[in-house]
């Protein structure tokens, strides 16, 4: 029986190359199921949007079969859609969103449009329950890195910082791509640096005491990915053996150092004990770790979904969905538009 | 009852079909908000009927060719219905909807916006029926003085002088090709006609 507490959601998620379509039950988890076009992408380094808006468009109906088969329910038996409005990229989202709409319509159900951003933050009440009155949000990303002070997460959130240039999760990427490893690169890093070790002191973006004035909680990435390029480089150029997973190990201890020196910092200067991480560069070991060990001196709990629903998912989207549901909040119509720049302080469109 | 729509044109135009006639009818021209547009112009060709989604038994969808964006709009709503009414959903090529109600005498042609200076183009005999295409291309490699239907010969009167209506497709007009049959089914599937474009990646959107 479905209840305003307990609504069964399907969320759809479609902002960039993978095709998510999810269930949950209230913050039950039913399924997950992700069709993802990132291997048609991949010998362009990066996502090509047409090549992801037609994947979309031919996964989009069988991931929605599967997502039922897995939990075991009909889709008559959805309370509520939900699906990414944005941001991402546009022809994307729209096939998402005309799903959605499709769905809500012709079952007679309520539809959310939902930030990609904030649905990042709510798939964690899927793992460890629901968020606490206030946290801080690390949000990192293929094409996003922000710190987020969180209230509601159905209502907005406040921005304390971002990337001034590339996103975590991009200089992964091309840090990969230098070192020879495959699209998207951030999990070949995390594994091939858990085999080398820390021995080069690669520059940490933002963090010099004249940055932290107006850069407190914000980050840069291009001028590592640059120092690590110049760094290979200048090995090749001496005839020299690159140390693959040296040079991975020490870009990630650089690129986690300023992450969670920066977000735990956020969580003491707003007097906040929760951090939630979240976005496909969650998923990173060395984060993950260095996050809990840094929290724990002062006192602050780190919550991570696990990897899976780290990575875009449908069921992040409906987990936001749920909570919507849950705090009564007034559903998108049926002419709303897919916004590929939607602000992170626009949660429901 | 079977549903129409097509949105591989700057019309986003939906019909309701009873098996008899066309009970409801709904175009709206604007190029740019596919996605907005078709959802409430289905709502509204249903309530106008009186009747909801699941008095729906069939359902008709343009398949383009036509820009791509807003052609899959049209092909995923569809099917998303296809999917929850358990119906089936069939494709049209959208430019035989545009033939279907061309008005001359003898052979024609069909021309629609292609953008980027291009066309996507067909032939038709006297009786409407396809003889060539779809494909496109620049509109003087099909250039013509004789009758050319479609969005393409008004923009294009260099090499189409002889511009003939419609200028967009009805889905009206598909649904009554499509209920009787005068039209080659076609899989719910967009006629891309080209490949994507094999540029560099996008450039990451810059957070916030
Ligand atoms: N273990 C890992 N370590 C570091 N980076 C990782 C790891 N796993 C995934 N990533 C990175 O996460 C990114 C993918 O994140 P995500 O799935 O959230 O998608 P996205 O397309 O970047 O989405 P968004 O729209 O949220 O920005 C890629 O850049 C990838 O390299």
């Amino acid at each position: 029986m479905a209840t305003a507490d307990d609504p069964l959601v399907l969320g759809i998620e479609t902002s960039c190359d993978e095709t998510g379509v999810g269930l949950v039950r209230g913050n039950t988890l039913l399924a997950d199921a992700v069709a993802s076009s990132v291997d048609e992408h991949a010998r362009f380094g990066g996502v090509v949007p047409e090549v992801a808006s037609r994947a979309h468009l031919e996964a989009m109906v069988p991931t929605i079969h599967r997502s039922c088969r897995e939990a075991g329910v009909r889709l008559t038996d959805v309370d509520a859609v939900a699906v990414t409005s944005g941001p991402g990229l546009a022809g994307a989202l729209l096939v998402g969103v005309a799903a959605a709409k499709a769905l809500a319509f012709t079952l007679d159900k309520p539809l959310y449009g939902v930030n990609h951003l904030s649905a990042h933050v709510a798939v964690d009440q899927l793992e460890h329950g629901p968020l606490p009155e206030r946290c801080v949000a690390l949000l990192v990303s293929g094409g996003h890195s922000s710190l987020l002070l969180v209230d509601d997460v159905t209502i907005g959130v406040e921005p304390l910082g971002a990337t001034v240039d590339d996103a975590a999760g991009e200089a992964f990427d091309k840090v990969a791509r230098l070192l020879g490893l495959p699209f998207p690169g951030g999990p070949h890093i995390d594994r091939v640096a858990a085999t080398g070790a820390v021995t080069i002191d690669f520059p940490r973006g933002l963090t010099a005491r004249k940055d932290l004035e107006r850069h407190r909680f914000d980050f840069s990435f291009s001028g590592l990915k640059t120092a690590v390029a110049r760094w290979v480089e200048a090995r090749e150029r001496g005839g020299e053996a690159v140390p693959s997973a040296d040079v991975a190990a020490s870009f990630q201890e650089a690129v986690c150092d300023v992450l969670t020196r920066k977000a735990v910092d956020a969580c003491v200067a707003n007097g906040v004990s929760h951090l939630v991480i979240g976005g496909g560069v969650a998923a990173n070991s060395r984060l993950r770790a260095l996050a809990v060990e840094r929290a724990a001196r002062h006192r602050i709990t780190v919550r991570v979904p696990r990897a899976g629903l780290c990575t875009d998912n449908g069921a992040m989207v409906a987990a936001l969905g749920a909570e919507a549901v849950r705090r009564g909040r007034q559903p998108s119509s049926l002419d709303m538009a897919a916004d590929s720049s939607q602000p992170i302080t626009a949660v429901i469109a | 009852m079977l549903l129409a729509l097509d949105t591989a044109t700057s019309a986003v135009t939906v019909a309701l079909h009873d098996g008899t006639v066309v009970v409801a009818e709904s175009t709206v021209v604007d190029a740019r908000r596919h996605g907005e547009l078709l959802m409430p112009g289905i709502r509204w060709v249903l309530s106008e009927a009186e009747v909801t989604p699941v008095d729906v038994t069939r359902i008709a969808v343009g398949v383009g060719p036509g820009p791509f964006t807003g052609l899959r709009v049209g092909i995923v709503t569809a099917k998303t219905m296809a999917a929850v009414l358990e119906v089936p959903v069939l494709g049209v090529c959208t430019l035989d909807v545009v033939a279907a109600s061309v008005r001359v005498e003898g052979p024609f042609a069909v021309a629609t916006d292609a953008r980027r200076k291009e066309v996507y183009w067909a032939r038709y005999d006297a009786k409407a029926r396809r003889t060539s295409g779809p494909t496109v291309g620049k509109p003087d490699v099909f250039a013509t003085g004789g009758p050319v239907a479609g969005r393409g010969a008004v923009l294009y009167p260099g090499a189409f002088p002889t511009a003939v209506a419609p200028e967009y497709p009805s889905a009206a007009e598909m649904a009554r090709i499509a209920h009787v049959g005068e039209v080659e089914m076609l899989p719910p599937e967009p006629l891309y006609l080209r490949r994507p474009d094999a540029v560099e990646p996008a450039a990451r959107r810059r957070a916030l």
